[in-house]
């Protein structure tokens, strides 16, 4: 038999399957994209970090040591030889201060954050080998060389930074993809810088196992035993600076999986059925073919054939899809990195869409080959019978409930073929699972937005800006201000602002929070610091773990803040503002996902020992019961506009990526409800095409097409009730184990509250989704299947 | 030709397909209650064409077509399938007997869809298959019984609503000669009790056996009507 004869064939049957091809273009299709989008974001996020940490052989473990460096003798250079050190920078003397440009580039009370400066002669190096991005290295005193992620405001090649009195000119922007230092100086340099601070010094480490978080910290471990006790004060591992660096587009990836997974397991099913059926459909035309002399591999490839030909459409399609979806995400990629387009790898777009086709093949396979080695005449003969299908007894027993004919007959429908109804059952509980979980998503994102944005209390923020009538020197707009226009100068005066709001009624209560940052041992331009002072009662938090700060000396972390410095709750920090320490109990774990998650919250009275130079102060106001917030917010700035501060009603927090998150949730559970549905539709195209003769009897005896339509729908409903008390459990089975994934990419754990989102109604509501997938299948050939034109079908054996 | 009281009326009826090939051109006939009409004629000659206008399941292109005082060529489909449970049987030449359903649920179907009370259906049901001589196979499903029963069935569920017209097509068509004999006696006895009877065939010794009144189609117009002498 000829290859054009064949070639014929497999045309011929994709043509005559319009419905089925559709089916299976759009099932690979969405696989497809998905599989590309959560493949190409794990990859493409992760690799504009990895290409340059690679280059510059940055250091997995980045150790902070108490003391100096030139008195601590040899043994910071022996603690290179501590097993799994595969090489070691340093040590490099370092000193946390905070570098002012000059007046013009700072805000009005713009206080700005310590800074981690090294001393280092060269930015060459074994480990951390920076990447000058623009001018030179620190040649001499005098001179700083700034790390591009931690420029003071402004600051640029050229430009005079002050610590102190120590005057410091920027001849460098450099990049260390590992954030070893803030900033670089000559080693002369830091003697003069650190005056009287206490100095420190680091070790930059490369070990020769380093993938995972528990071999960074075997690492660790055995560079803290070869080191003097107590002299690490801190270490950073460069997976949690890889994790900061692409936590939006990794929380991504757990939920994308899981779609793709829901997709190529759907493709795989209902390119099952769809192919089974085409199969079955057409065993009359195998035997024909056989008759005429096909071979069964001839007849088998036809149909693997015919499988193929919308599943490579579908690849195509979906390859395309998923790299439109990629743009918006790989955006914030390059954004991070500060690069210009990140794409999805060409191996992704190549592996992933081979992979597909290997499984639409596979899933062709089986039917294809076993109606190509049934024996041509039983092939024959079983093409030209009209099956009365399986299940007669309980059909039967189904056929005497007291219900309307129409709708026993549906009853039993299923278990005419059983397979078939078992097939289906899958697809659609497969939307089901697929709408379980997007609603658990979708409830999880909102609640995330609420609690994960503790700086969102009260009904009424107040912001201090600068008092109108004490402008800076030298400022824009100092000297011809006019009224409306915000002038900057001094922040308002937060005792005046607290006596505004204490006198405005309609208020219940008030807390004030500031915000600063400030040194923690260990980590690299330290933490941020929000003081509270007042009531905190009504402060929207959300516990991770243990409770919120409720005494002097107690403080609250995120988790993030908890993993980057090896601290659990219940143990001590301290902290330090130059050369003062305080020492805070974490006393709870919570959910904060503001300020990359390393946000220290605390009572005033904790940290005043400090004297931390706070940022202009918000309040946060709690108005009376009955009172309007709108229209207290629209006196309360009223009454403290010519104080420098302005109010106005809380917003919930927006997030841009959580916003981008449900708009991909959303498009991926259509994606996959519409093939649900398309499955349904198949099988019903395919019972109907089957039962034609049937449904002309049906019809010959005074059937209406609304008993026709009822029939159908019911027989489809009963497997929508099946398959959505199937499907729903595991959705939300599947989203318990996506949420703390997606928490665990963005280096935080979600709290239990807000991923148990499914409540006994949204179940009860949740369990309807099967029918509604399966009636919404099934309602179009329902309605061909009721106007079928069956006279001549009434005629035939 | 036809008494004064007609159950069938065609007037002036043509039926063209896609094609333009037109099955019946210009048919008048009228078709009197108690009569049982045979229609014959060779293949293509419209004789299923006019089966399916009476039974509702095809419209004609032109003229109209009454049964029993009712337009069938305006019925919609919901009205086409009330007026088939209601006013028509059909007996088929393979029978179109439900294979998953047993013989008494094949009966039963037509009451089953027109709402009949399950009580009343049931014991018309039995009553028919006891008539028909089928009783003893109730229970089973009509792929055990020989082609004749099979037809008996066929017969009985076609009768299950009192229709006041049976349409017959090809009945003996698939039946070998001695369940062909029994389904012809069959069809006679029904009409002797006055069920009128319309029956399309090939089979002239069917037609001369069962009809009172016989029509010959040759390219959608009748060519001949006779009535019989006697059967």
């Amino acid at each position: 038999m000829s290859g054009g004869a064949l070639g014929r064939v497999v045309r011929a049957g994709v043509g005559r399957r319009r419905t089925q091809t559709a089916v299976m273009v759009l099932t690979t299709l969405l696989s497809v994209a998905s599989a590309v989008l959560a493949v190409g974001l794990l990859v493409a996020s992760g690799a504009p970090f990895d290409r340059a940490f690679s280059q510059q052989r940055g250091a997995h473990l980045t150790v902070r040591f108490a003391g100096s460096a030139d008195s601590a003798g040899a043994w910071p250079a022996a603690t290179a030889q501590a097993p799994g050190v595969a090489a070691a920078a340093g040590p490099f003397a370092l000193v946390s201060v905070r570098l002012r440009t000059d007046g013009t580039a700072t805000p009005p009370g713009f206080e700005p954050p310590p800074l981690t400066v090294v001393g280092r002669a060269s930015a060459a190096g074994a480990v951390d080998a920076v990447t000058l991005v623009e001018g030179r290295w620190a040649q001499a005193a005098g001179e700083v060389v700034l790390e591009r992620g931690s420029r003071p405001p402004g600051a640029e090649v050229g430009t005079r930074l002050t610590a102190g009195s120590v005057v410091l000119t920027v001849v460098g922007i450099a990049g260390s993809a590992g954030e070893s230092a803030d900033a670089w100086v000559v080693p002369a340099q830091l003697t003069a810088l650190a005056g009287e601070r206490p100095t420190a010094f680091q070790m930059l480490y490369r070990f020769t196992a380093a993938d995972t978080r528990a071999e960074v910290e075997a690492g660790r471990g055995a560079i803290v035993a070869a080191a003097p006790a107590g002299a690490v004060v801190g270490a950073r591992s460069y997976l949690d600076v890889r994790e900061t660096a692409q936590e939006n587009t990794a929380a991504f990836v757990p939920f994308v999986t899981a779609f793709a997974l829901l997709g190529l397991a759907m493709s795989v099913l209902v390119i099952g059925i769809v192919v089974s059926g085409a199969v079955g459909a057409a065993t009359r035309r195998i035997g024909i073919l056989k008759a005429l002399g096909f071979t069964p591999f001839q007849v088998g490839r036809a149909y693997v054939a015919q499988a193929l030909i919308p599943g490579s459409a579908g690849v195509l399609l979906g390859v395309a899809l998923g790299n439109v979806l990629a743009v918006p995400l790989m955006a914030e990629v390059a954004e991070t990195y500060g690069t210009t387009a990140v794409l999805i790898p060409l191996w992704v777009d190549v592996v992933v869409p081979a992979a597909a086709l290997a499984v639409v093949a596979g899933a062709a396979f089986g039917p294809a080959l076993r109606a190509a080695r049934m024996p041509t005449a039983a092939v024959l003969r079983l093409g030209e019978s009209a099956a009365g299908g399986g299940g007669l007894r309980i059909r039967g027993l189904l056929g005497r409930l007291p219900l309307p004919r129409p709708v026993t007959l549906g009853l039993a429908a299923p278990f005419a073929r059983p397979a078939r109804a078992a097939s289906t059952a899958a697809a659609v509980a497969f939307g089901a699972l697929a709408v379980t979980f997007a609603v658990g998503l979708g409830s999880t994102l909102v609640a995330v937005k609420t609690d994960g944005d503790p700086d969102k209390g009260g009904d009424v923020t107040v912001r201090t800006v600068a008092r109108p009538d004490d402008p800076a020197p030298g400022r824009p707009g100092a000297e011809d201000g006019g009224p409306g226009v915000p002038l900057p100068g001094k922040p308002a005066d937060p005792a005046a602002v607290a006596a505004a709001i204490a006198a405005l009624p309609g208020t219940a209560s008030v807390y004030r929070t500031a915000g600063t940052q400030v040194e923690v041992a260990g980590l690299k331009g330290g933490a941020p610091l929000v003081a509270y002072e007042g009531s905190t009662a009504g402060s929207p938090h959300t516990m991770v773990s243990g409770r919120w700060f409720a005494a002097v000396g107690e403080a609250v972390a995120p988790t993030r803040f908890l993993r980057a410095t090896g601290v659990r709750v219940g143990d001590t920090v301290t902290l330090s503002e130059q050369g003062r320490t305080v020492r805070v109990r974490i006393v709870g774990e919570v959910f904060d996902l503001g300020g990359d998650g390393m946000t220290l919250r605390s009572d005033t009275a904790s940290v005043a020992a400090l004297r931390p130079p706070y940022m202009p102060a918000d309040f946060a106001v709690t108005v009376a019961p009955g009172t309007d917030p709108a229209d207290y917010a629209e006196r309360l700035d009223a009454a403290v506009s010519p104080l420098g501060a302005e109010a106005a009603v809380t917003e919930a927090g927006k997030s841009s990526v959580i916003r981008a998150m449900q708009a991909l949730i959303v498009m991926l559970t259509l994606m996959l409800v519409v093939v649900a549905c398309l499955g349904v539709l198949n099988t019903v195209v395919l019972d109907t095409r089957d039962r034609v003769r049937d449904l002309g009897v049906y019809k010959a005896l005074g059937m209406t097409p609304r008993q026709t339509v009822v029939q159908v729908l019911t027989s489809v409903g009963t497997i929508g009730l099946v398959a959505g008390a199937v499907g729903v459990p595991l959705g939300v089975a599947l989203h318990r184990q996506v949420m703390p994934a997606m928490g665990r990419a963005v280096g935080t754990t979600i709290p239990s509250a807000d991923i148990d989102v499914y409540g006994a109604p949204l179940l009860a509501l949740l369990a309807t989704a099967g029918v509604v997938i399966a009636t919404a299948g099934a309602l179009l050939p329902a309605g061909w299947a009721a106007g079928a034109a069956t006279a001549r079908a009434l005629r035939a054996e | 030709m036809t008494g004064p009281e007609p159950l069938i009326e065609l007037n002036d009826v043509g039926r063209t397909y896609d094609d333009d090939r037109a099955a019946l051109s210009g048919l008048t006939l009228r078709v009197a209650r108690g009569e049982a009409l045979a229609v014959l004629g060779p293949s293509g000659s419209g004789k299923s064409t006019l089966l399916n206008l009476l039974a509702g399941l095809d419209r004609p292109t032109t003229g109209e077509v009454t049964v029993d005082g009712l337009r069938v060529d305006r019925l919609n489909e919901t009205a086409s399938a009330t007026y088939r449970r209601s006013r028509i049987g059909m007996v088929f030449q393979f029978f179109n007997l439900l294979d998953d359903l047993t013989v008494t649920d094949n009966v039963l179907l037509p009451a089953q869809l027109a709402g009949m009370p399950r009580a009343r259906a049931a014991a018309r049901a039995a009553e028919l298959l006891e008539r028909l001589g089928v009783a003893r196979h109730a229970r089973v499903h009509p792929g055990r019984l020989s082609g004749g029963e099979r037809q008996r069935v066929a017969v009985a569920r076609a009768l299950m609503n009192r229709p006041p017209l049976l349409l017959a097509d090809e009945p003996t068509g698939a039946l070998d000669t001695a369940s062909g004999a029994d389904v012809r006696d069959l069809l006679r006895e029904l009409n002797a009790e006055g069920q009128t009877i319309v029956l399309v065939t090939h089979d002239l010794a069917l037609a001369e056996a069962c009809a009172t009144r016989t029509i010959e189609l040759v390219d959608g117009r009748v060519a001949r009507d006779v009535l019989a002498v006697s059967r």
